[in-house]
């Protein structure tokens, strides 16, 4: 028997704008509203609103949060400016991922969004590694809403002046109809935005207001999976895990210059080796031929039909209308343009390696021609 | 023309030992936005409850069985070509094939319209 569905600020609020509630990391969430493709469509046109409150915010504080956070993440949080944010890794001790996040240094601490499927793995483990003197503060009174698309940044200045100045990855502290909001230009769809933490109270006349402007529409969970594909993005529990290192996974971006010379933190055997040496695999785009698309838990086959790959996230586009997937393959056979063969329900499909994203980032760039 | 329908959404309009198969309209809102459709060819035998054919939403893939037994005498071109049709017109252009019977008693114990729609409501 499964746990019933925790039920999120919200709730009521979808289910009046007709969405199809599922049950997803613990909770009830929508699914979808007036369906995927078109919604997905709308947020790369305008701007999508997204109910994330599952996700998991925490303040992590006290003397030596800095020094312990560089321990478990391989991030230089010794140059991260106040309210500026950056994606990181959670690794275990093996290098594996335990979880993907982003950690803001605001004032004396530091504030971090962490997935809600791993959010309570993620505290203990946390608590377990960090020194006694610091505290790891789980805000379950928090919610979160995330303003993707072009026209997100249009809809959010029209409610909270002066957010436009944002940059791409920061954060500051604003007043949205009253309410203390802090807003981050950030987002996981591959397009400029907004994530807007809130009190959960007060959550139902933040969304009501954001919803009211004529750019926006509430997209599901749904259209966020095709979305963060169609960008690239890894989806922790499908395309990262505990197994999978950084550089498996292709984020070694998210290893910083210092830390990679450094070293000193949870996994740092395994990943120096791969720093120097390579990974045996690698996670990696692929474009599947035909229209039929290839999900996750398809095999990546060679010619003698030996499994030697496996897809990790897979869905049709909708930007594209073609199917897309990400997979991870020997590291002979991530360069661009190699053909892999794809074995799902006893057919063979064909794909191409291609780069990711697959459709370009559109990011809030300051000073960036528009 | 008797329409039939089954537990696993699918409808079945029959003309003498001719069928035309579909999934209905409540299947296709349920599946959402339909981006693949794979039908059975022409000449192909399917088998009472066997997989015919193929249907696949943006989020996931559905197996279509065949709702009774025969030889197939058309697939649904029209759909491998624009899968949406099945969302827009789920029991009409949006049919998936047609077959001769090889036998009529399996449409025995199949709902009829009514009877669909008291157990769709229920799902």
């Amino acid at each position: 028997m499964s746990e019933p569905e925790t039920i999120l600020p919200l709730d009521s609020w979808h289910r009046a704008r007709g969405a199809r509630m599922v049950p997803f990391a613990g909770y009830a969430m929508p699914i979808q509203y007036e369906g995927i493709m078109a919604e997905h469509r709308w947020t790369r046109e305008a701007a999508g609103l997204f109910d994330v409150s599952h996700m998991g915010q925490l303040i992590i504080a006290g003397s030596g949060a800095e020094a312990g956070l560089e321990t478990l993440l391989p991030a230089d949080l010794s140059i991260l400016k106040e309210g500026r944010l950056r994606y990181s890794l959670l690794l275990g001790d093996n290098g594996g991922i335990i979880d993907d996040l982003m950690v803001t240094r605001r004032g004396d601490h530091f504030y971090t969004v962490v997935n809600g499927a791993t959010k309570d793995g993620d505290i203990e483990y946390l608590r377990s590694k960090l020194p006694a003197s610091v505290v790891v503060d789980h805000m379950k009174e928090q919610a979160l809403l995330a303003l993707q698309g072009p026209k997100a940044v249009q809809a959010l200045q029209r409610l909270v002046p002066g957010v436009e100045e944002l940059g791409f990855m920061t954060g500051a502290a604003f007043q949205l109809g009253g309410v203390t909001a802090w807003i981050s230009r950030s987002g996981y769809t591959g397009e400029d935005g907004f994530e807007i933490s809130v009190p959960s109270a007060r959550v139902m006349e933040v969304a009501e207001q954001l919803a009211a402007q004529p750019e926006v529409r509430p997209i599901g969970l749904g259209a966020r999976d095709s979305l963060r594909l169609e960008a690239g993005l890894p989806l922790y529990g499908h395309d990262l895990d505990t197994d999978i290192t950084p550089l498996e996974a292709d984020l070694g971006f998210a290893i910083s210059k210092r830390r990679r010379a450094e070293g000193g933190f949870a996994g740092w055997y395994r990943i120096s080796r791969e720093l120097e040496e390579g990974t045996i695999r690698r996670r990696v785009g692929l474009s599947i031929e035909g229209r039929q698309p290839v999900r996750e838990g398809a095999m990546v086959v060679d010619d003698e039909g030996n499994d030697v790959g496996k897809v990790t996230s897979g869905g049709f586009s909708p930007m594209l209308e073609a199917p897309i997937a990400m997979a991870y393959v020997p590291a002979a056979m991530a360069e661009p343009g190699t053909a892999v063969s794809l074995a799902q329900r006893g057919k063979v499909l064909q794909a191409k390696v291609v780069p990711m994203p697959f459709l370009p980032h559109r990011y809030h760039r300051k000073g960036a021609v528009k | 023309m008797t329409l039939y329908f089954t537990k696993e959404h699918e409808w079945i309009a029959v003309e003498g030992d001719t069928a035309t198969v579909g999934i209905t309209d409540f299947a296709q809102s349920q599946l959402g936005d339909i981006v693949f459709v794979e039908v059975p060819a022409a000449g192909a035998t399917v088998k009472k409850g066997s997989e015919a054919a193929v249907v696949e939403s943006v989020k996931a893939a559905s197996d279509v069985y065949a709702p009774v037994s025969g030889e197939v005498t058309e697939g649904n071109q029209a759909l491998v070509d624009d899968p949406a049709l099945v969302n827009s017109a789920a029991e009409s252009e949006g049919w998936f094939f047609k077959l001769r019977l090889s036998d009529t008693s399996e449409l025995e114990g199949l709902m009829d319209e009514a009877a669909y729609k008291a157990f769709a409501d229920s799902q």
